[in-house]
């Protein structure tokens, strides 16, 4: 049901080139499913059904002269295609590849993109929507609003963008997927029901892509990430709740048929010969999880993979991991030497940065930097488990 | 821009402020009111206060006094502190919010403050 939400939202909105009429006209078609279904039964075709309701309700809305005057052609059109098409057996083609890249369009404000897409593809309520984006739902809901009109307005095509283009209006679409599911990782496991569920959502939604655009390697290389990271997420937490950092995760919690998934979406993108961000930062966790087989981690390849990363995408996470990769190879000195080149006042208030800065000064024997550090990253951490963790490595 | 903010405490965290010190409530607050130092949002005026047993709450009606032994309202999260904040924008309020220690346990309610009202009341 949820895919086909998001098939029929697509395929409604690229006919209308709206989302905001369609979204209403979808949404009275569901009302009036909930109404007549158990009733009269669940029809044949119960997608089709939804796309003839919707498609009532746009003309009589239409009559109405509720639906914008430019629309009414499409509305037009759609009655005259539901006329002459035989609803039983219907098959409307896919178009919600399309609107994740609506959704991810430039005109489109990057905070807005994954909620956008979260709303409209995966039909994720709003109020659950700002729980993990950290707004008040009210504040969610107008944003959620404007962008759309924004849609409208700006006419914002609903197609694949042409191949020149395509590259960065991809990477558009992942990062934002990447984002969502950043936002699903931070909690400890269970600890936030809702959070859980984001992190799926983006699984979701890469899927979506995935099965979309299977020959773009990214586009499998996110996926293989987002894997790699949830086969980890019970490991994260001990039995007794306290947070477990990777180094220290049992190989024998991770999940090993998730693990081979990736794995498997990973060939399948190198086979393709054309590497990007997302496919280094799935071979680093692939690199990660392979000590589950060999009983250590190869940092050396570790150093290399985040070499090309941070050049192909410089962010601190990225160039934060990379120094603490470093040290892992080469000494805690060299480590530290890379966070130092790093602009004090914009990772000021970025936690993983003083975690990994004290563990740092810590190994080279600097306890009151260390201390510091530690406050920092203490001071500056959401999860009361990581908190807890590092009051306790701050001894 | 200035925000005040409200937190919230189940009777648990105020037990967790008895001594030892070395509890990892203290350990974190102490952390965390210097995380804001550092970072230049943290303005003053700020106090935890004491257990909501120790509160008294008066009232006037009828132009005679009720005084009630206790905290205004008998809820479960009783106000346990409250610090003035210099913030960006909201969102950077809600961050801040989010890392307090008592955003897991209790809540954490961030309040524009209306500047406006205390210029008018302060001056003239």
């Amino acid at each position: 049901m949820r895919t086909q939400y998001g098939r029929l939202l697509a395929f409604l909105s690229s006919e209308l080139r709206d989302v905001d009429d369609a979204e209403d006209a979808l949404g009275e078609a569901l009302v009036a499913a909930l109404a007549s279904w158990p009733n009269d039964g669940v029809p044949n075709e119960p997608a089709a059904w939804l796309l003839t309701v919707a498609r009532h309700r746009l003309v009589d809305r239409a009559r109405r002269a509720r639906v914008r005057t430019e629309h009414a052609d499409a509305v037009r059109r759609l009655v005259f295609e539901s006329a002459n098409s035989a609803t039983a057996g219907e098959i409307f083609p896919d178009r919600r590849v399309e609107l994740l890249f609506v959704c991810a369009h430039p005109a489109i404000d990057p905070a807005l993109r994954a909620p956008l897409m979260l709303q409209t593809v995966l039909g994720v309520d709003a109020a659950r929507i700002a729980q993990a984006f950290l707004v008040s739902p009210a504040t969610m809901g107008q944003r959620l609003v404007r962008a759309k009109r924004k849609i409208r307005e700006a006419r914002i095509p609903f197609q694949v963008p042409p191949a020149r283009e395509l590259p960065q209006r991809l990477d558009a679409v992942l990062e934002a997927i990447y984002g969502a599911f950043g936002l699903g990782r931070d909690e400890a496991a269970g600890a936030d029901a809702d959070r859980r569920d984001l992190a799926d959502e983006a699984i979701w939604l890469a899927r979506v892509v995935r099965e979309c655009m299977p020959h773009e390697p990214e586009v499998r290389g996110l996926l293989a990430l987002l894997l790699f990271c949830d086969a980890r997420r019970e490991a994260r937490t001990s039995p007794d709740g306290r947070y477990v950092p990777l180094s220290e995760q049992d190989p024998a919690t991770w999940s090993a048929p998730i693990i081979g998934e990736a794995e498997a979406e990973l060939a399948e993108a190198s086979r393709f010969e054309r590497i990007g961000r997302f496919q280094l930062e799935a071979a680093i966790q692939s690199v990660h999880v392979d000590r589950a087989r060999s009983g250590r981690t190869d940092w050396a390849a570790i150093v290399v993979f985040y070499d090309r990363l941070v050049r192909v995408a410089p962010t601190f996470g990225a160039r934060v991991a990379q120094a603490a990769a470093v040290a892992e190879a080469s000494g805690p000195a060299a480590g530290l030497a890379m966070l130092d080149v790093l602009d004090a006042t914009a990772v000021a208030t970025y936690q993983p940065y003083w975690a990994v800065r004290a563990h740092l000064l810590r190994l080279l024997d600097r306890p009151s930097g260390a201390v510091a550090a530690y406050g920092r990253a203490i001071g500056l951490a959401e999860d009361p488990a990581v908190r807890r963790f590092l009051i306790d490595r701050c001894g | 821009m200035k925000y005040v903010m409200l937190i919230y405490e189940t009777s648990a965290d105020f037990e967790a402020r008895k001594p030892p010190e070395s509890e990892p409530y203290v350990a974190a607050w102490r952390a965390y009111y210097r995380a804001l130092l550092e970072a230049g949002a943290y303005v003053g005026g700020g106090a935890p206060l004491e257990v909501p047993g120790t509160g008294t709450t008066i009232q006037l009606k009828d132009g005679r006094r009720q005084v009630q032994d206790g905290p205004f309202a008998e809820t479960k999260d009783q106000l346990g502190g409250f610090m003035i904040l210099n913030l960006a924008s909201l969102e950077d309020a809600l961050e801040w919010a989010a890392r307090c220690p008592a955003a897991a346990t209790g809540a954490v309610e961030v309040r524009p403050l209306d500047v406006a009202w205390h210029e008018r009341i302060v001056s003239g």
